[in-house]
């Protein structure tokens, strides 16, 4: 036994999949009062460790202690009679009730058998007080932002006496100023001694939050540190062993003649009287608050709506898609921030997927050649390096990573001139992302041109020639690379708020 | 647990898990049981002449199935198919009165024309008028109930002509022509499902109506066809039934939508689209014929034989459940 109680000790935890062992003998700890971030490649087993101990799986081997005690996990109900709430990296509230009624759904209080609204909105009330949350117990929640509704499920998790919170990547979803109030959340946390393991591939984040953080790689333990003892350099050598020199691989190309003009583009409420040149040979950073107007900005260009005034030229023609395929056919592509919503078609093949918005080039008197399409696929799987068994197995098995190089490989083989990407690393390892950047680089050097939208501001610098700042729906300012700096963009951001 | 090691030994080879075998080919699996039981407690089962007519229900049955997987891939259902067929073989009945003197081909046109129609009303309906496809093809199941009515006043059609009459009962060679028109329909469906731009649209439209979409595939235009196809099949198995049975009736169809959809299902295809497979519904159309006959035969009445189709539909879907990832 360890002198000091630890809310949660793994002992070398073993878990296999289908025969496959994901864990090979993992030791954890987490203290009480402590925020233990969890990094690590995505396939490196960090969320499988997780539900080991949420009792989503059960380990095959080593030993489990909650607060000192040994013990077997084998049930989601189980762990939370132990305390243990994992806030999941999507969240699935009941969005049609209210606030209250999903933080007690299950345990209303009740009076004669009918639930006791009284009881249930006043404790619900306190219990948002008492964690400073600002929210209308009554409110829907299906009306609140993600970042609220991940409050409400922390709220939910502390009000069953959790003092063991893992959060599966809890920014990815939310914005800047959210994550501030998010942190401000854990820390009230830490002081009434709750003890938390942050997965997250967000370095900064880690920096600021952590107090301990775990790298695994591979299903094993790398190492832990105390967050003092610890440098960004170190932690990427160690979760992607090997040394990452760049992070950006940004190589500065001639920029070439215009190909993309768009003028006084508007469509009221969602972007208005936008204007913007795109030149070969250019990566155009998009950067703005959640909401600015720039996801809606894309759609619209790439004919998924249309604007209600403003005109956009392509290569000098002035061009009206009234629908995706057109604007395929015109060369350009749209790489959608939703990867799972609007990217792939999951239960499809990873092969499927590729050829799918390219199929015509594939049919020879009508029928398809799969002899074409097989080669095709297979070039594409070694130019990305996308890590697959075999090009039919269905792309929702691959991790995020390697999905995303399948949507890359779709739009490639589209030849477009203009590629679009919309938070293009969101959700994807480190490593993962330098290659997506690299691939970014080396078709831009081919003479098209790239618009990325980003929220990650080191990617929007680090990538960008140039990067155009949306607020509250409008063209509020436009830097160039030698004048990039945080302060700036987050003023431009603010300007229309 | 015992059969652990042999998984893994399985997956060293590269070959499948034993649950993965289970969701692939348990039907198939099942389908083979139910045709060796039957045959060893009645041997005339697989006699020649009664594979024969087995096979002559089963493609009328088929037929609707496989429209049915189409719909069923998008995402869709299709309640209208029993409506449609009886409807379809109501119309092509009229003009294939000898009184008429219209020369078969030209009623089972007519009759092919209606399904034809009515799909594509559904179709309309469901994908640029955003209606869901169970009120909408409830609403046409009633609409085809109707158009039946109005065109036979409740009473069979009698007196056929010789050349209708046949292809419900005549063969080509030793083969029923409802096979051959099943087996050709088969074959088209298979190619326009697997080697046609078409079926992968098909696939990924009931996989991802978004992605599908920004991948640039007309997604309106591949809904509203799968109910097309659906419609034309069912009105080709309304003529053949009603030319079969040598006179229009009224109640042709009644009931025939459930089956499809039992079939389908049966097959491995899910009802939340984008998964599923076409031989799949032809195990299913066989397990649901082969299960009727088989107890025809040993003289299990019929309402015992509903039950049973109850419990094996309930059965299969549970087998998929259990043995999905």
């Amino acid at each position: 036994m360890t002198n000091v109680l630890s809310l949660v000790e793994l002992k070398g935890i073993r878990k296999s999949f289908y025969g496959v062992e994901v864990l090979h003998g993992v030791d954890f700890k987490l203290e009480p009062g402590t925020v233990h971030a969890l990094m690590g490649e995505n396939g490196a087993g960090k969320s499988t460790l997780m539900k080991v101990i949420a009792g989503v799986h059960l380990n095959d081997g080593g030993q489990v202690f909650i607060d000192g005690n040994e013990v077997t996990i084998d049930s989601p109900s189980k762990a939370q009679e132990l305390g243990v709430a994992m806030i999941h990296q999507e969240l699935s509230p009941v969005l049609e009730m209210s606030v209250a009624e999903n933080i007690f759904l299950g345990r209303e209080p009740s009076r004669s058998g009918f639930v006791d609204y009284k009881q249930l909105y006043k404790q619900t009330q306190e219990l948002l007080d008492e964690l400073k949350i600002p929210l209308n117990p009554k409110a829907k929640m299906k009306s609140l932002r993600v970042a609220d509704q991940q409050m409400v499920e922390i709220a939910k998790a502390i009000s069953q006496n959790a003092h063991i919170l893992i959060m599966d990547e809890p920014t990815s979803s939310i914005t800047d100023r959210e994550v501030e109030s998010l942190f401000a959340m854990i820390r009230d946390m830490k002081a009434r001694g709750v003890g938390m393991v942050y997965i997250s591939h967000k370095m900064d984040e880690i920096f600021q939050i952590a107090d301990e953080i775990t790298v695994l790689r591979d299903g094993n333990l790398v190492n832990t540190w105390k967050v003092a003892d610890v440098d960004y350099d170190t932690l990427i050598f160690n979760m992607v062993g090997r040394d990452l020199k760049e992070q950006f691989p940004k190589v500065t190309v001639p920029i070439g003649e215009t190909v993309l003009k768009v003028e006084n583009l508007t469509r009221q409420g969602q972007f208005e009287d936008i204007s913007f040149e795109l030149h070969k040979g250019e990566i155009l950073g998009f950067v703005g608050l959640m909401g600015a107007g720039r996801t809606e900005l894309m759609q619209c260009i790439f004919g998924m709506t249309r604007p209600e005034s403003g005109t956009i030229e392509l290569n000098g023609e002035k061009v009206e898609f009234k629908s995706p395929r057109e604007a395929i056919d015109h060369g350009i592509a749209y790489v959608t921030e939703d990867r799972k919503g609007e990217g792939l078609v999951l239960p499809m093949s990873v092969a499927h997927n590729t050829t799918l918005a390219a199929l015509s080039d594939f049919v020879s008197g009508g029928l398809l050649s799969a002899g074409k399409e097989a080669k095709v696929v297979a070039e594409q799987i070694k130019a990305l390096n996308t890590k697959v068994h075999s090009p039919r197995m269905a792309v929702k098995s691959l991790s995020g990573g390697n999905q995303q190089k399948v949507v890359l490989a779709k739009w490639i083989i589209t030849d477009p001139g203009v590629i679009i990407f919309d938070e293009p690393t969101r959700g994807i390892d480190v490593g993962a992302k330098a290659e997506i950047y690299k691939i970014m680089c080396n078709y831009v050097a081919q003479g098209n041109a790239v618009i990325m939208i980003s929220s990650e501001m080191p990617e929007a610098m680090g990538m960008s020639d140039r990067i155009i700042v949306l607020s509250n729906h409008k063209y509020s300012g436009e830097l160039k690379r030698d004048e990039f700096s945080q302060e700036a963009i987050a003023q431009m951001q603010f300007k229309y708020m | 647990m015992s059969n652990q090691p042999a998984a893994v030994a399985e997956k060293k080879k590269g070959r499948m898990t034993g649950k993965q075998f289970a969701s692939t080919y348990g039907s198939l699996v099942a389908l083979i049981v139910l045709i060796v039981v039957f045959f060893a407690l009645k041997h005339q089962y697989l006699s020649p002449s009664n594979i024969r007519n087995l096979l002559r229900i089963a493609s009328i049955n088929g037929l609707l199935a496989i429209g049915m997987t189409f719909v069923v891939l998008t995402g869709g259902i299709d309640l209208s198919v029993g409506a449609m067929m009886g409807c379809a073989g109501m119309y092509s009945a009229y003009f294939a009165q000898q009184t008429m003197g219209y020369h078969w081909f030209v009623a089972v046109l007519i009759g092919v024309a209606m399904g034809l129609i009515i799909g594509l009303f559904n179709g309309v309906c469901i994908a640029y008028l955003k209606v869901p496809a169970f009120v909408g093809t409830l609403g046409s199941m009633s609409i085809a109930q109707g158009l039946t009515f109005l065109i036979t006043k409740a009473k069979p059609i009698p007196g056929l002509t010789d050349g209708f009459k046949n292809i419900g009962g005549g063969n080509i060679g030793p083969i029923p022509i409802p096979i051959i028109v099943m087996a050709v329909v088969l074959i088209i469906c298979f190619i326009l499902l697997y080697k046609m731009k078409y079926g992968r649209y098909v696939f990924a439209v009931g996989g991802n109506l978004n992605a599908a979409h920004v991948s640039g595939i007309n997604t309106k235009r591949i809904i509203c066809s799968v109910y097309v196809i659906s419609g034309v099949l069912s009105a080709l198995a309304g003529v053949i039934t009603t030319a079969r049975v040598t006179s229009g009736v009224t109640s042709t169809g009644d009931g025939y939508e459930t089956d499809a959809i039992a079939m389908v299902v049966i097959g491995g295809t899910s009802l939340a689209g984008g998964k599923g497979r076409l031989w799949g519904t032809i195990v299913g159309i066989l397990i649901i014929q082969c299960l009727a006959t088989g107890l025809d035969m040993l003289g299990v009445s019929y309402y015992v034989q509903l039950i049973v189709k109850g419990f094996v539909v309930i059965g299969a879907v549970m087998l998929d459940g259990l043995t999905a990832d």
